[in-house]
């Protein structure tokens, strides 16, 4: 679905990763790791096309990301379900109204059902904070709503930038869970994550493979993961 | 289109943030603009009924004057008229009747005035082809012939005075045009505020697979509201200011100031025409800020 193919990206006269190679297949779980400031956060960022490579090839749901124009681009991200490391919301509508912002801006004159709404919201532990305005939230709270507002559209791909980063443990093992439910439903989950305690608890319940950027370019990672 | 336009999608109104200092600057602007435009229009429409009325009053008319002692009057009038039939560029010339002396004179010195005995000067008046007639050369055989004759050109006075009218009449549609530049350059500048003050949310909406025309269409529609809004009050100010104006004695420039029948229909056309501005500004802005985020 999501094909990166000897891709680099250079910024301000530098290499910030080098001829990366991945593949993000219907099904399929991905750990992302390595040390802050690795390129962890480019690399997803290439992956949905709010950056393009300056070298290489990305391929979107079939579809060469070189050749698609910008509304390609947005139908392609309908796709995708990102969950970004500082969540990113509307800060002046509720919660309820970000969650389902995906659906209201994909113009097929669909609004999110009231009852799967309230259901997904359920599902991520927030229909108590349903009016709530984003800055009212926690830092777990704002991640689980990211994730419910990234599921909203039944994406094929979930990309989440430390979805635990702002969470204690309890919270961080539920959300893993959330994705691994996920993953089981099909959907292909690429995760950057430096925790790799986090990894080593989540493993054994998912078949995912463990990636690691170290000097700009993607591995696999060692059996110690 | 327009009304499914303006009624719109009411999540994708939402989600631009209320922003109160460029909602009250668009409104505030439109509405000025909107009311310095019914007055250019009432400017424009004014001079050109200035223009038209001294335009065909005087078109192409001269007066001949006569003054001469008692009993040479007839005798100078009849050469006089002679040597205009024979003038070329000259249509017709008559001696006005002591009752149009009469009439011409009674606003200064009565409807009894005994005209055939006291020395009034006698009047011709001609009409010129389109080619006009030779003045000086008029002059000069007047002057050899007829001595009492003198030859009162008005249209060539009049003529820069028509000409200025039709000038203040263009000055009336060039400010509407410089009207509407304004409010097109003042919604830019506004909405480029707007958009710039709301990247982050640009960015949440194209993270979530919001396409370019949604998010340019979530603000253009709120800004052409709002130049709608202002220029309606503006328009309607201006047309109660413009209604307001003293009427007495229409023959005056300033007096005449204003808008008259089918005229009062033309500013009803300024608040979709400040929408439809505002409107396109805004498209063009939100398109081109669009264009440079990710």
């Amino acid at each position: 679905m999501i094909e990166l193919e000897g891709v680099s990206y250079s910024y301000g006269g530098g290499d910030l990763l080098r001829e990366i190679d991945l593949t993000l297949a219907p099904g399929s779980f991905h750990f992302l790791t390595g040390p802050s400031g690795a390129g962890k956060t480019t690399l997803l960022r290439l992956c949905y096309a709010a950056l393009r490579p300056t070298a290489g090839r990305i391929g979107l749901f079939g579809r060469d990301l070189a050749q698609m124009d910008r509304d390609g681009v947005a139908r392609a991200r309908r796709r995708i379900g990102v969950v970004h490391q500082d969540c990113q919301f509307l800060d002046h509508l509720p919660v309820a109204e970000n969650v389902a912002l995906p659906v209201a801006v994909s113009e097929t004159g669909r609004t999110a059902d009231a009852e799967n709404l309230a259901e997904l919201l359920a599902w991520v532990g927030l229909s108590a904070r349903a009016q709530a305005l984003p800055p009212e939230l926690s830092g777990g709270e704002r991640q689980r709503a990211a994730l419910a507002r990234a599921v909203i559209m039944s994406p094929d791909v979930i990309l989440a930038d430390e979805p635990t980063g702002n969470v204690d443990w309890e919270m961080s093992q539920r959300l893993m869970q959330l994705l691994i439910e996920l993953n089981r439903l099909g959907k292909a989950v690429l995760l950057a994550t430096h925790d790799l305690a986090l990894i080593r608890a989540t493993k054994p319940h998912v078949q995912a493979r463990v990636l690691r950027i170290a000097d700009r370019r993607l591995s696999v990672a060692g059996a110690e993961l | 289109m327009l009304p499914a336009f303006l009624a719109g999608d009411a999540q994708a109104a939402r989600v631009v943030p209320p922003t109160g200092f460029t909602a009250w600057l668009t409104v505030f602007t439109s509405a000025a603009m909107a009311f310095l435009a019914v007055f250019a229009l009432a400017l424009s429409f004014s001079a050109g009924r200035l223009a038209d009325r001294w335009g065909e009053a005087l078109a192409r008319t001269a007066t001949l004057r006569i003054s001469a002692p008692d009993g040479q009057m007839a005798e100078q009038t009849e050469a006089a008229l002679r040597i205009l039939e024979q003038t070329p560029g000259v249509a017709s010339a008559r001696a006005l009747t002591d009752e149009e002396q009469r009439t011409l004179l009674a606003p200064w010195l009565g409807p009894d005035l005994p005209v055939e005995r006291l020395p009034i000067p006698r009047l011709i008046e001609i009409v010129e082809t389109d080619e006009g007639f030779d003045v000086q050369g008029l002059r000069l055989r007047l002057a050899a012939e007829v001595p009492g004759a003198v030859l009162d050109d008005h249209t060539r006075w009049r003529r820069p005075l028509v000409r200025a009218a039709d000038r203040l009449r263009a000055l009336g549609w060039a400010s509407i045009g410089l009207i509407g530049g304004a409010v097109a350059a003042m919604i830019t500048l506004a909405a480029q505020a707007a958009l710039a003050a709301n990247v982050q949310v640009i960015g949440v909406l194209r993270l979530v697979g919001a396409r370019d025309r949604y998010i340019a269409q979530a603000f253009t529609r709120r800004f052409t509201l709002r130049a709608l809004g202002g220029a309606t009050l503006g328009t309607a100010a201006g047309m109660g200011a413009v209604a307001l104006l003293p009427q007495e004695g229409a023959d005056g420039f300033l007096t005449a100031l204003g808008l008259l029948g089918a005229e009062w229909a033309v500013p009803l056309a300024v608040p979709p025409l400040a929408g439809a501005v505002a409107w396109a500004a805004t498209g063009l802005a939100a398109r081109r800020t669009l264009r440079g985020l990710d």
